[in-house]
C-alpha cells in the first residue's frame, strides 16, 4: 500500500479506502503518547493577524495552522493525505471532486463545521483574498453538498494540481456562522480566530506572547497531547538562540535560529535539528535579474554570472549546509522535477570570462566590463553575506557590483515596481510548478506586484508549454511539457537560481513527532507530545 | 509667589503647545508617506503570493487610493476628535495598542530612571568626596566603561554571565506566561525579568549621572560658600551633604529632566535584545511595516508627553527659581 504512486492517486482510483493508510505510522515504535506539557517555541517575526487567508507570511502559518485546519495535508513526499476530508475521489473525466468529510469537527465555538463551512470558505473567503488561490478556485464550476458531510467540486476544465491547493495554508476551513456577509478583512473575529484545529486561541500579548491552549473538543480522540503552545516573540536573533541554548523554550522553527548557529545546536545533546518539513513549501533562492537593464537580457551574461557563483560554497559557508545547491528552475522536492535535464552552468571563472567576452563586454583598463546595483534581501544577517559573496564573485569577472541596502518594505516596493537591476529573492513552489514556478516565467505574468514576473522575462516557447502543463489532465503529458521546461530554463537561466531552501527546526529530543509532514512545523501539532 | 503670572504663562503655553503638536503630526505624516513602500506592498511581500487584485483592496481598505492631501486632511480631522485610527495590519484601534504597551516601557525606563539616578549620585558623591584615591579612579573608570560602551553589548554580557553561566535570572519576556501568579508572587516575578534590561538601560544613565555630579561637587567645594561653612566648624558630612551635594545636584536635575522626556518613547535597543514588550519596538515594527497610523500615534503620543514634560520643568524653575524667566 506504500507503493501507491501520485499517478493512481491525483487520476481517480477509488482512495476512499486507501487514504487513512498513508498517513505515518506513530513515531518510534517504543513511545507512547502521553498528555500534558507545554511547549514553549518562538514566532518570529510577530504575525499582524492569525487568520489564514486574512494574512499569509510565514509566521501567520505556524500559528494559525495549529487553530485553523485544511481539508488535507501531505506526505513528504507530497500524496494527499486526510484532515478534515477524511477521503476524496476524482471523476474519471477529472473534473469532479468529492470529499467527504470527518464527522463530529467542531469549531472552538462549539458550532459543527459542516459542508456548508468548507464550500463558504472555498468559495467566498479563500476566493476573495487569496491571490494563491483565486486563479484556481475561479475554475469551480459548481460546488455543492450533497448532505452536510460531502462536498462536491466540479471544475471548468481538468487541472491536474487541484488536490494541492486544500492545506492549511492554501484553504484554511474558516467558519461561515462568522464569516458570512462581513468584511472578511475587518470582522472583529480575526483578533481571535475561531477554527477548528486542536488549539484554541486563548490570549496574545502583543510584543509578548501568544498563547494556545488544547481544545478540549477536538476530533481526534486523544489528540492534542499538549496541554498549551506558547509562541515567544523574540525579536533578536542571538536572544532567540539563547532562549533554546538556555531551554527557555524548546523548540525553534523557520529562521528563528542564524544558519551560523545551527553547528553549536547539532552539538547540544538534547537537542535535534530536523530539515525535512519543507517539501511542500519547497522555496528557491535566486539572485532576481531584471531583463530590462542591459546586458542582463543577453542569455551569454547571464550564463557567465551563473558560472561565476559557486553554488557549493553559499550551501556551505554562507548557509552552513542547511539546504541544497540548486539544479534548475524547479526544485528537487517539486513534483515533475526531472534530474536528467535539471543541469546548471558548473562553477568556471574561464568559461564565465569567455562568455563575456563573446557578448563584446571587455574589461576597460581597471579590469571592469560593466557595473550593476545589487538591492540586497533586507530579511537578516545571512542575505547580507550573499549579497556580498556576490559582489565579490563578480568581481571576478570584472564584474563591478553596487550593493544597496533597503528594509523590507521598500525591498517589497522596488521589487513590485522593477526599481533594480539585481536582487536576491526566494520563492515558494507550492509542490507543483504551475502553482509556484510558472508565475515567475511566463510573460502574461509580467506585473508589477511581488511575486510575479518581475523580471520581465519573456520566451514564447516557454509561455505555451506552461499553458500546456496547466491545462492538460495528464501527468504523462505535463511530465513531458516539465523537462522540456527544464531543459530550455536551464540554459536561458532567466533568474540565477541558487539553492533550495530548508530551515532548521530545533526541538528538545524528548518532543516528539514535531515534524511529520510536508507542511513542517505549520501543521497542526495533535500529535505532538513530551516523552 | 506670583499664581497670576504662572497662570498666564501656562494658558499663552498650552496654545503654542497645540500648535507644535500640530505641526509635528503633519511633519511626521508627511515624513513618514515619504519613505518607498506602502504598507499593501509590505504584505504583498511578505505573502508568498500576490496580484494587482490584493494590492488594490488593500489599499482602499487602508485609504491609501486616495490622494496624500486628503489622507492628510482626514488624518489631522480624526486626531482633532481625540482618534489616532486603526492599525492597517493589526485592525485594532491605535490608541488602545498603545495603552497596552505603555505600561511595560514604563515600568523598564522608570526602574532604569531611579536605579540610574541612585547609584549615579552616590557613586559621584562618592567619587567627588575620595577625589585622587583609589575608590575616585575605581568609580571614573567603571563610569567612563559604562558611558562609553554600547548598551546591547552591556545587555548580552548580563544575558550570559547571568542567564547562561549562572542560570539565576531570565533572558527575556517580562513574565513567566502561563504561570497565572497573583499579587506579590506577579510582582516578584516580574522584577526578576525586570532586573536584567532595566540593568542594561540604567548603566548607562547611572554613568552620566555619576560623572556629572562628581564635576559639579568638585567645583562646587572649591567656592567660596564651602570655605567659610568650613571656617565656621560646620563638620566635613554635613558641608559635603548640605552645602556641596545639594548645589551640585542642578545639573544632574536639568540633565534628569531630559531624560524624563526620553522615557516614554522606551529604548527599542533594550526592548529587542531582552523581548521587553514596550512601545519602542511597537514603533519599530510598524516603521517596518509601514503600518503608517501606529506610527504616528506613537509619534504624536510621546511629543505630547515631550512638549507637557518641557512646560512641567519649565513652571517648575519658575516657581522654585525666581531668577529664571519664563519666556
Amino acid at each position: 500500500m506504500h507503493d501507491i504512486t501520485r499517478r493512481t492517486l491525483l487520476s481517480g482510483v477509488a482512495l476512499t479506502a486507501l487514504a487513512p493508510a498513508l498517513r505515518p505510522a506513530i513515531a518510534a515504535a517504543d513511545i507512547a503518547p502521553k498528555r500534558g506539557g507545554i511547549l514553549n517555541t518562538i514566532l518570529t517575526p510577530e504575525p499582524p493577524i492569525l487568520v489564514l487567508g486574512i494574512n499569509n507570511q510565514a509566521p501567520t502559518q505556524l500559528a494559525g495552522g495549529k487553530i485553523f485546519q485544511g481539508l488535507l495535508e501531505y506526505s513528504f513526499k507530497l500524496d494527499p493525505m486526510p484532515q478534515l476530508a477524511k477521503s476524496w475521489s476524482v471523476s474519471d473525466d477529472r473534473k469532479t471532486y468529492t470529499f467527504k468529510l470527518q464527522e463530529n469537527v467542531t469549531f472552538h465555538d462549539g458550532h459543527k463545521l459542516t459542508a456548508d463551512d468548507v464550500i463558504f470558505s472555498i468559495m467566498k473567503f479563500h476566493m476573495e483574498l487569496s491571490p494563491r488561490a483565486r486563479p484556481i478556485f475561479s475554475k469551480i464550476k459548481e460546488a455543492t453538498a450533497p448532505d452536510p458531510h460531502t462536498v462536491v467540486l466540479t471544475l471548468d476544465s481538468p487541472f491536474e494540481p487541484f488536490l494541492l491547493m486544500f492545506d492549511v495554508t492554501a484553504c484554511a476551513i474558516v467558519p461561515k456562522h462568522i464569516y458570512e456577509g462581513t468584511d472578511f478583512r475587518t470582522n472583529p473575529q480575526n483578533q481571535k480566530p475561531i477554527g477548528s484545529g486542536p488549539f484554541q486561541f486563548v490570549e496574545w500579548q502583543r510584543g509578548n506572547f501568544l498563547r494556545l491552549k488544547r481544545y478540549d473538543g477536538y476530533w481526534v480522540k486523544d489528540q492534542p497531547y499538549l496541554d498549551e503552545i506558547i509562541y515567544r516573540i523574540i525579536p533578536d536573533s542571538q536572544s532567540r538562540a539563547l532562549a533554546l541554548q538556555t531551554g527557555q523554550v524548546q523548540m525553534t522553527q523557520a529562521n528563528d535560529i542564524e544558519p551560523f548557529d545551527i553547528p553549536r545546536f547539532r552539538a547540544m545533546p538534547n537537542l535535534e535539528v530536523e530539515l525535512k518539513g519543507w517539501e511542500y513549501a519547497s522555496q528557491l533562492s535566486w539572485i532576481e535579474i531584471n531583463h530590462r537593464v542591459k546586458p542582463l537580457d543577453d542569455v551569454r551574461v547571464r550564463q557567465a554570472i551563473s558560472h561565476a557563483l559557486d553554488r557549493s560554497f553559499i550551501l556551505n559557508k554562507l548557509w552552513f549546509g542547511i539546504g541544497k545547491v540548486a539544479t534548475g528552475p524547479i526544485v528537487s522536492t517539486t513534483r515533475y522535477y526531472d534530474p536528467s535535464v535539471a543541469k546548471l552552468q558548473a562553477y568556471n571563472l574561464d568559461k564565465a570570462k569567455a562568455l563575456l567576452d563573446a557578448a563584446g563586454l571587455k574589461p576597460d583598463g581597471n579590469g571592469v566590463r560593466f557595473t550593476i546595483k545589487h538591492l540586497a534581501l533586507p530579511y537578516g544577517e545571512v542575505w547580507m553575506r550573499l549579497a556580498e559573496y556576490f559582489r565579490t564573485s563578480l568581481r571576478k569577472i570584472g564584474i563591478e557590483v553596487v550593493l544597496e541596502t533597503t528594509d523590507a518594505g521598500a525591498w517589497a516596493k522596488r521589487i513590485g515596481d522593477w526599481e533594480y537591476e539585481t536582487s536576491t529573492n526566494f520563492v515558494s513552489q507550492f509542490g507543483d510548478p504551475t502553482l509556484g514556478v510558472e508565475r515567475t516565467y511566463v510573460s502574461t505574468n509580467i506585473k508589477k506586484v511581488t511575486f510575479t514576473n518581475t523580471g520581465g522575462y519573456a520566451n514564447p516557447k516557454i509561455d505555451a508549454l506552461f499553458q500546456t502543463a496547466r491545462d492538460s489532465g495528464d501527468s504523462a503529458v505535463r511530465a513531458k511539457a516539465f523537462t522540456e521546461i527544464q531543459q530550455i530554463l536551464c540554459e536561458e537561466i532567466p533568474q540565477i537560481w541558487l539553492m533550495e531552501m530548508q530551515w532548521p527546526t530545533v526541538h528538545e529530543k524528548k518532543l516528539h513527532n514535531v515534524i511529520r509532514t510536508a507542511m513542517g512545523p505549520n501543521a497542526g501539532f495533535g500529535e505532538v507530545f513530551f516523552g | 509667589m506670583n499664581f497670576a503670572r504662572i497662570a498666564r504663562l501656562s494658558a499663552q503655553r498650552i496654545v503654542k503647545m497645540v500648535a507644535v503638536v500640530l505641526a509635528i503630526a503633519v511633519t511626521n505624516f508627511l515624513l513618514i508617506h515619504a519613505a518607498p513602500g506602502d504598507p499593501a506592498s509590505v504584505i504583498a511581500g511578505q505573502s508568498g503570493a500576490a496580484d494587482p487584485q490584493l494590492l488594490a483592496q488593500l489599499r482602499a481598505q487602508f485609504g491609501l487610493d486616495k490622494p496624500l492631501t486628503t489622507q492628510l486632511a482626514i488624518y489631522i480631522g480624526h486626531v482633532l476628535q481625540g482618534d489616532l485610527g486603526t492599525s492597517f495590519r493589526q485592525g485594532r484601534p491605535v490608541l488602545g495598542l498603545i495603552l497596552e504597551r505603555l505600561p511595560a516601557t514604563l515600568l523598564l525606563t522608570g526602574t532604569a530612571f531611579v536605579f540610574a539616578i541612585a547609584a549615579g549620585i552616590t557613586l559621584g558623591a562618592l567619587a567627588a568626596q575620595r577625589v585622587g584615591r583609589v575608590a575616585d579612579s575605581l568609580i571614573t573608570v567603571l563610569a567612563l566603561g559604562f558611558y562609553a560602551t554600547p548598551l546591547f553589548w552591556v545587555g548580552l554580557m548580563l544575558v550570559l554571565v547571568f542567564s547562561v553561566w549562572l542560570n539565576w535570572l531570565p533572558s527575556f519576556g517580562m513574565e513567566t506566561v502561563g504561570a497565572d501568579l497573583h499579587g506579590w508572587a506577579a510582582v516578584a516575578d516580574t522584577a526578576q525579568y525586570l532586573i536584567l534590561p532595566a540593568l542594561t538601560l540604567g548603566l548607562f544613565y547611572m554613568a552620566v549621572y555619576a560623572r556629572l555630579t562628581r564635576a559639579a561637587m568638585l567645583e562646587v567645594a572649591s567656592q567660596d560658600f564651602v570655605r567659610t561653612a568650613r571656617a565656621k566648624g560646620v563638620p566635613e558630612g554635613r558641608i559635603l551633604r548640605r552645602h556641596i551635594l545639594r548645589n551640585a545636584l542642578l545639573p544632574v536635575i536639568t540633565f534628569a529632566g531630559i531624560q524624563a522626556g526620553q522615557l516614554i518613547g522606551g529604548s527599542i535597543l533594550v526592548e529587542t535584545v531582552f523581548a521587553w514588550p514596550g512601545i519602542g519596538r511597537l514603533a519599530f515594527d510598524a516603521l517596518l511595516a509601514r503600518d503608517y497610523q501606529v506610527l504616528l500615534g506613537v509619534f504624536l503620543v510621546t511629543s505630547i508627553l515631550v512638549v507637557l514634560f518641557n512646560l512641567l520643568t519649565d513652571l517648575l524653575y519658575a516657581i522654585i527659581d525666581p531668577r529664571v524667566q519664563t519666556a
